[in-house]
């Protein structure tokens, strides 16, 4: 995993990132990095920051200061004479084939039934044609246990069905990194499962690096290589997960975990 | 009876006339709106500013004016136009004025999140438009499209003030000969009536195509 620009085994090299809001700022002097294939869960309370990131890395949001490296290219510049410039559309569009997300409320396309919901990007954007889309489509959903489903519309799904869809649409199109935002928090609770299964299904089978923002604990618990604990902007603690649920060392982090432990989650 | 029976004739012309206005007023207005209301969205500052212009100009001045212009002053800068084209460029470009912020505010009403799924999806902005936020925003359009449709078609009457012969001016024709008011009108007042009712019942199918298969997703 060489890159171009000599970072050796890293994917994601974030940097002294600082965004702000207004007068808000919401990541301060933010910095760490992601090795290929590693899964990473980002936990912390509300307004803390690590939905930002991940919106950040998408592309979706943009930063004040600070780099970012995906691949040991920078995300938001690009070289042109020797100099770094901000980046342009393509250089844009370049880096996000290397990223996939997947959202809070889905998002999907209610126009479209649940196959074109699945083939419309790698149509586009990699000029598949519609048979191979179809049926890579299909492989997916069926991964996803939804292959029956192909023709319904996304109304009439329920949210862990949409859920799932949005799964394999992200994956339709092959990214290195996939980036999931609380995607369960939408759901109800008996549907939760269905989706977490899904991502287990992932972590264990690909080598996908996967970056996951969650209030389930006992999940990230199980899945995450690596847990980044995030308050008011910055990663106060980060660890494996055994050492970090059972053995926090700082106190934020352990007030946090109280406050989760006394709402009935399980750790 | 045979004197009514011309009369009649003479006002389906005029009906033909104003049928012919509306169908190619609509053709026009619809592009000119696509244009100008996604034209305000431009990144483009110049796009925005020439969109702008031009909405402002046709929704600011009346369709008189614009007609007489049209027809009687665009000659005397070497444009000569037939008094059916200059009809249809002042009313096609008059409702589109009116439609290209329908546009605008249909797309603008499509929520953030489909935006960003396009950007995580990949998508440009361009194939974003035209896969994901045209087909959704289109469909917020169709009613208000309609009330603009009929709109343009009460507004064809305008033209029998450059010599057209549509429906009003026909009317006219055989209240002057003939000394009835009452039944030219009246057949006016049916004839302008049906063609808005059919229009009402064309968008109606429109929209109910449109919107087949989304229920329960317009709010």
């Amino acid at each position: 995993m060489q890159g171009k620009t000599g970072v050796t085994d890293t994917i994601i090299d974030i940097d002294c990132v600082t965004k702000r809001y207004g007068s808000h700022t919401v990541l301060k002097d933010l910095c760490f990095s992601v090795r290929p294939g590693e899964k990473l869960a980002l936990i912390g309370p509300s307004g803390s920051g690590k939905t930002t990131i991940l919106r950040t890395l998408m592309t979706l949001e943009t930063i004040e200061s600070g780099t970012i490296r995906i691949d040991g290219e920078h995300l938001f510049q690009m070289e042109r004479n020797g100099r770094l410039v901000p980046a342009d559309e393509a250089h844009l569009h370049r880096m996000r084939t290397k990223i996939g997300m997947v959202f809070q409320l889905f998002n999907l396309f209610p126009h479209k039934c649940v196959l074109e919901n699945v083939t419309l990007a790698p149509m586009l954007t990699k000029g598949v044609k519609k048979a191979d889309a179809e049926r890579r489509a299909m492989e997916l959903l069926d991964l996803v246990g939804l292959a029956d489903k192909a023709r319904a519309m996304p109304v009439q799904l329920s949210g862990g069905q949409k859920q799932r869809v949005a799964i394999a649409r992200a994956l339709a199109l092959q990214p290195k990194i996939m980036l999931f935002d609380e995607v369960t928090s939408a759901l109800d609770p008996e549907l939760v499962e269905e989706v977490l299964n899904v991502m287990r299904m992932l972590g264990s089978t690909t080598d996908m690096t996967m970056l996951l923002v969650t209030h389930e604990m006992s999940f990230a618990h199980d899945f995450a290589d690596r847990v980044l604990f995030f308050d008011r902007g910055r990663i106060v603690e980060e660890g494996p997960p055994d050492v970090l649920f059972t053995n926090p060392s700082h106190e934020r982090t352990q007030a946090f975990l109280k406050k989760i432990i006394a709402a009935g989650q399980r750790i | 009876m045979a004197d009514w029976a011309g009369y009649l004739g003479l006002m389906l012309d005029g009906a033909l006339v104003t049928a012919k206005l509306t169908v190619l007023g609509c053709a026009l207005a619809l592009p000119a709106a696509f244009a100008a209301g996604l034209g305000r969205l431009s990144r483009v500052s110049a796009v925005r500013t020439v969109s702008v212009a031009y909405i402002e100009f046709f929704r600011g001045t009346s369709i008189f004016v614009q007609l007489f212009w049209a027809y009687f002053v665009l000659p005397l800068m070497g444009v000569t136009l037939t008094p059916l084209q200059a009809g249809v460029l002042a009313l096609g470009l008059n409702v589109g004025a009116y439609g290209a912020e329908v546009v605008r505010a249909a797309v603008q009403s499509i929520g953030r999140e489909q935006h960003e799924a396009c950007i995580a999806l990949n998508l440009t902005r361009w194939q974003s438009l035209r896969h994901v936020l045209l087909p959704q925003a289109a469909v917020v359009m169709v009613p208000t499209f309609c009330n603009n449709a009929i709109e343009l078609l009460k507004a064809t009457s305008v033209v029998s003030l450059i010599s057209l012969s549509d429906l009003t001016f026909q009317a006219q024709v055989v209240r002057s000969q003939t000394g009835s008011t009452a039944l030219p009108f009246l057949t006016v007042l049916v004839i302008y009536f049906t063609y808005a009712s059919l229009i009402s019942l064309g968008m109606k199918a429109l929209e109910r195509r449109m919107t087949r298969g989304l229920d329960g997703l317009r709010t």
